[in-house]
């Protein structure tokens, strides 16, 4: 388990996790980049913004 | 009279049962409400009125129920049962409620005649109360802000749709200090048709109501009481009818007095809603539906709840999104009569909605 950088809800992790792999928090729902796995630490993850009023 | 669909003709081996009537249950809550008494697993249908459509079968009017061996009755000699829900427009209840009580234990009123606190608020907001005594033991069915009164509650008053959905939007923000009831709020709710219940008028047919983004009672709304009882200040409040049949969509602007971060405000809507049976909440994270989606919610009791944080204007936009029938209505009753009856606060809601939908 680690901290939601976004909410600050526990995110459970599984145990095979890679730097890199993207996860989202079930609280939330923001997406999560995993920068490091020992210990695991997570970063919000770019995401393309949306503008539908161009 | 037997009752139920066939999926629930037969009391809940696991825990008590309880018997219900439904008052006024040809109506678009009455059928709501029909609907999930029909698939909970302590209640036992025994009895449901209309004026209207007594004979009828309740299947006749709503289609869910095709096939309950259930049919409505006249409203003018009620059988004893444990617990009367009653759907009947504002100001029935009021007159009623103490023949409601002759046959049953505990009442759970879906209009406005027992939402608020004191016969002058009727005076100001309605027009006037015929049994103001019974104020004072009414208890909102808002479970997320009233729980703890709610159980053992006998006379339960449901909330308003579009006061559910912007208290349920505002209320971590007074309940966490982050508004102290001195600032401006300012709240605008889209609302679908069936808020206008089954009986409908010019404003309501379809081809008025198709299409429109129209605003209705853009100041002054009745809800505005409820809000200004529950979180303690007023609110600028509008609503806009638009091409919904379900949804209660609220947008409220509120700027803060002092600096809040993301992480204010999270732990606010987290500290209210995180071990909330039927709160969801989205904020902005990811995929399709980031924020309160009224489609996420359709048919269900669960309320969507969400903020953005807008530093540039040092305002927060809250978000939130309900089924006006459920969650505003038929839903918040049965989960309130379940915190009163001490029953599992899930029982007969556990549907979580359908995706990918249509407009609700």
């Amino acid at each position: 388990m680690t901290e939601c950088v976004e909410c600050g809800a526990e995110v459970s992790l599984h145990d095979d996790l890679e730097a890199g792999e993207i996860i989202d928090c079930t609280t939330c729902g923001a997406e999560l980049e995993v920068v490091d796995t020992e210990p695991p630490v997570l970063e919000r993850a770019p995401e393309l913004e949306e503008d539908w009023g161009e | 009279m037997a009752a139920g669909t066939e999926a629930d003709l037969s009391a809940d081996d696991a825990g008590e049962t309880v018997t219900a009537t439904v008052i006024g249950g040809s109506g678009f809550t009455g059928g709501e409400l029909l609907r999930l008494l029909a698939g909970h697993p302590n209640v036992e249908i025994s009895e449901v009125t209309s004026r209207s459509k007594a004979g009828k079968s309740v299947g006749s009017v709503h289609p869910p129920l095709r096939g309950a061996d259930l049919r409505f009755t006249e409203p003018d000699d009620l059988e004893s049962v444990d617990v009367l829900f009653a759907a009947t427009p504002h100001g029935v209840s009021m007159g009623q409620i103490d023949e409601f009580f002759e046959v049953a234990d505990t009442v759970v009123d879906l209009s406005a005649d027992f939402r608020l606190e004191s016969e002058a608020q009727y005076d100001e907001w309605y027009d006037g109360h015929d049994a103001p005594a019974y104020l004072e033991q009414a208890e909102y069915a808002l479970p997320e802000i009233n729980r703890e009164n709610l159980e053992g509650a006998e006379l339960i008053a449901g909330g308003g749709c579009n006061a559910t959905a912007t208290i349920l939007g505002l209320y971590p923000l007074f309940e966490h200090d982050v508004l102290d009831g001195d600032e401006q709020v300012v709240v605008d709710v889209k609302v679908g048709s069936s808020e206008g219940g089954a009986g409908g008028g010019e404003a309501s047919s379809h081809p008025e109501r198709s299409g429109v983004v129209r605003p209705y009672a853009p100041t002054g709304h009745r809800h505005e009481a409820e809000i200004e009882q529950f979180l303690g200040t007023s609110v600028a409040f509008t609503c806009h009818a638009v091409d919904m049949v379900r949804g209660a969509s609220a947008t409220s602007h509120v700027f803060p007095s002092d600096p809040v971060s993301k992480g204010d405000l999270w732990n606010a809507y987290r500290g209210c809603y995180e071990d909330e049976p039927f709160v969801r909440m989205a904020a902005g994270g990811s995929g399709v539906y980031r924020y309160p989606e009224p489609k996420a919610v359709a048919g269900t009791n669960y309320a969507e709840v969400g903020f953005e944080l807008d530093p540039s204007n040092e305002r927060v936009v809250v978000f939130s999104a309900i089924d006006n029938m459920m969650k505003g209505s038929a839903g918040q009753a049965v989960h309130a009569a379940n915190v009163a009856l001490g029953f599992e606060e899930t029982a007969g809601l556990e549907c979580t909605g359908l995706h990918p939908v249509g407009a609700p």
